[in-house]
């Protein structure tokens, strides 16, 4: 039974993405342009057009569904991570999957050599040079397989040292030194393998600029697949809520489904780190944006944060190049930004409300 | 322990056989059910009281099968643990006491919650489905509410709730911890009224009481202290009322009054009035 509500978030949420498909194939280091009208009407002016085309079809087009793709996985990575801790703080950053998956990456360029590749590099020699930047499928796949077990690697480890998921106060003290840690980590690494610094810099503030059409397939795919794994397990989500033992005797199996879910959260985590670096927040914000609109079952949920997180991203990425064009913000350190400032103006509310009802 | 013999050989709905238990984990760890051996008669209601810490919800919840223990327990003639989870989360559902709340769910959504363990993988919930939440959410007067979110809800609202979702398994086997925890007289009463509509239907209802007035009006009264079974007889039974009185250091008094059995607690004889008499009129 999907809410009237629900189907409103959830059309709100397709067209959204489409106006902002629109809007961001126009925006680039020129600031706003109207590309759209030389791509329908080649005729007016073919040279014209011809350019359009390529700069839409090989940058703006692909990192514009790819910062989509990204924002939908963190979007379904925290509705995920908030359903499994019971937590509605949990979200793909404060449990440390994603400083992990980041280490992921910097020890994988580490130790495969990888330097600036696009900001000079091995591109020299003629082999596939190993970067953040590449669009190499393999380089795609072997950043993302690091990142992916350094995300799972590290809520393993956090969920090791909060003993369970029982405490949410040692939960998320588990996640930030965690969090911390691996990023203290990081930066070590990278320290030892100066090739990859300037590279990896970029990347930890967060940015869509070098998603290609490798990347952003590579984060449909899997995203394809976490959406369908965790809506086959939604259930589970909302027996969960109601507490363990009351799932266990409403005969659910939780452990092998909960292990699915942690995979799932890393898998999403990781994949969208490994293409577009740490963006905070939107895994955080479209959850709670979702539930402060409609009341719904885990399954909606999921999907609609999902949605919402894709949304929040494109927008947040169509600003960052727009704002201060030509230069580029970090699409990262806008959303910290925003979401911070979304956080304590949900912390404010929440107080209001409790001090109302007390 | 006194055992039950002077019937017609009964079904045992539930059987527990050496029962013994911890809570809390490593060094923390505390034994709280002590070698218990239990048998609840099946299409009765049993109520279990006794003082707190006896181990009462920790019983409660080996017989549920949410709980890791040692020794033995059978629903039904059959070992719990060798069940099918899904199968027996047919047979016996559960109700836990501070369940977390799922406060972004709907009192719908709760309730079908429990009929998961009737519906196929992601199937959509079938006519018998709808109808059993229906039901549940009627008996406990949360119909009304059915499309507000859990979390807008008082604790008593919340409570008939959740105890909706334990009716709606429409299991054989109906165990309650505390279903009566922020409930009011009028919503006491009609808890009572659906548990004897179910009995006389032939389910069978244990539930862990500390209003002992209401555990009086079970059929049959298992007492606890200590993580032991301390007495186990029919509510009526003046051995019964004195291993109740007994259990509660004779701090409490038990009087028939209109027909029912009534609880009612003792000052304690060595501790100074805080309000006269005198006061009181």
């Amino acid at each position: 039974m999907m809410q009237p509500r629900a189907w409103w978030l959830l059309w709100a949420g397709v067209l959204g993405a489409l106006a902002l498909t629109a809007v961001g194939i126009c925006v680039g280091s020129a600031g706003f342009e109207n590309l759209l009208q030389p791509l329908l009407h080649p005729q007016l002016d073919p040279g014209r057009s011809a350019m359009a085309q390529q700069i839409v079809w090989e940058i703006r087009l692909p990192r514009t569904l790819g910062a989509w793709a990204a924002g939908a996985l963190l979007g379904l990575a925290g509705a995920v991570a908030q359903g499994l801790f019971r937590n509605p703080l949990a979200d793909p950053y404060l449990l440390g999957s994603a400083s992990g998956a980041s280490l992921g990456v910097a020890l994988a360029l580490a130790a495969l050599g990888g330097g600036a590749g696009m900001l000079g590099g091995n591109m020299m020699n003629g082999s596939v040079p190993v970067s953040v930047f590449s669009s190499s499928v393999w380089v795609r796949l072997g950043l993302t397989g690091a990142a992916f077990c350094g995300a799972v690697l590290a809520v393993l480890l956090t969920l090791v040292l909060s003993r369970g998921v029982g405490h949410t106060l040692r939960l998320l003290l588990a996640g930030v030194v965690v969090g911390v840690v691996l990023g203290a980590m990081t930066h070590l690494v990278l320290l030892f393998s100066p090739d990859s610094l300037q590279a990896m810099q970029a990347f930890m503030l967060g940015s869509t600029a070098f998603v290609g059409w490798t990347s952003c397939v590579l984060m449909a795919a899997v995203w394809c697949v976490c959406v369908l794994v965790a809506w086959l397990l939604a259930r589970v989500l909302d027996g969960l809520s109601l507490g363990d033992a009351t799932a266990v005797s409403l005969g659910l199996p939780i452990a092998p489904m909960r292990a699915a879910l942690v995979a799932v959260l890393a898998l999403a985590t990781g994949t969208a780190v490994a293409q577009t670096g740490l963006i905070a927040f939107v895994g955080l914000a479209a959850p709670h944006l979702v539930r402060s609109v409609v009341k719904t079952t885990h399954g909606h949920l999921m999907l609609l944060s999902s949605l919402v997180g894709g949304v929040l991203l494109m927008a947040a990425d169509t600003l960052a190049r727009g704002l201060i064009a030509p230069q580029e913000l970090p699409v990262g350190v806008l959303t910290a930004v925003l979401g911070g400032g979304y956080l304590l103006w949900l912390m404010h509310r929440g107080q209001a409300h409790e001090g109302g009802r007390a | 322990m006194t055992t039950l013999s002077r019937n017609a050989p009964e079904t045992i709905a539930l059987s527990a056989r050496s029962v013994r238990a911890s809570l809390g984990n490593g060094p923390a760890k505390t034994a709280v059910l002590h070698d218990v051996s239990l048998d609840i008669v099946a299409g009765k209601w049993t109520s279990i009281v006794g003082p707190n810490g006896a181990g009462k919800s920790t019983l409660l919840k080996v017989l549920a099968g949410v709980l890791p223990h040692s020794g033995t327990v059978h629903l039904l003639g059959r070992e719990l643990h060798r069940i099918a989870h899904r199968e027996r989360a047919r047979q016996l559902a559960w109700l836990g006491q501070n369940e977390a709340s799922a406060d972004d769910l709907t009192v719908w959504d709760v309730a079908m919650l429990g009929r998961l363990p009737h519906q196929a993988w992601l199937s959509a919930p079938s006519a018998a489905d709808q109808a059993a939440v229906e039901n549940a959410l009627r008996a406990t007067q949360a119909w009304d509410w059915r499309f507000r979110a859990l979390g807008q809800l008082s604790g008593g609202e919340r409570q008939r709730v959740l105890l909706a979702r334990a009716l709606a398994v429409q299991a054989q086997v109906l165990l309650m911890d505390e279903p009566l925890a922020n409930l009011d007289p009028p919503h006491q009463a009609d808890w009572l009224a659906v548990v004897q509509a179910l009995v006389a239907q032939g389910t069978t209802v244990v539930s862990v009481l500390h209003e002992i007035s209401m555990a009086l009006h079970a059929d049959r009264v298992v007492v606890m202290a200590q993580g032991r079974v301390t007495h186990h007889g029919a509510s009526g039974d003046a051995a019964t009322h004195a291993a109740l009185v007994n259990v509660f250091d004779r701090r409490i008094a038990i009087h028939a009054i209109e027909g029912q059995w009534v609880a009612l607690p003792k000052t304690h004889p060595g501790l100074p009035a805080v309000v006269s008499r005198s006061q009181l009129c």
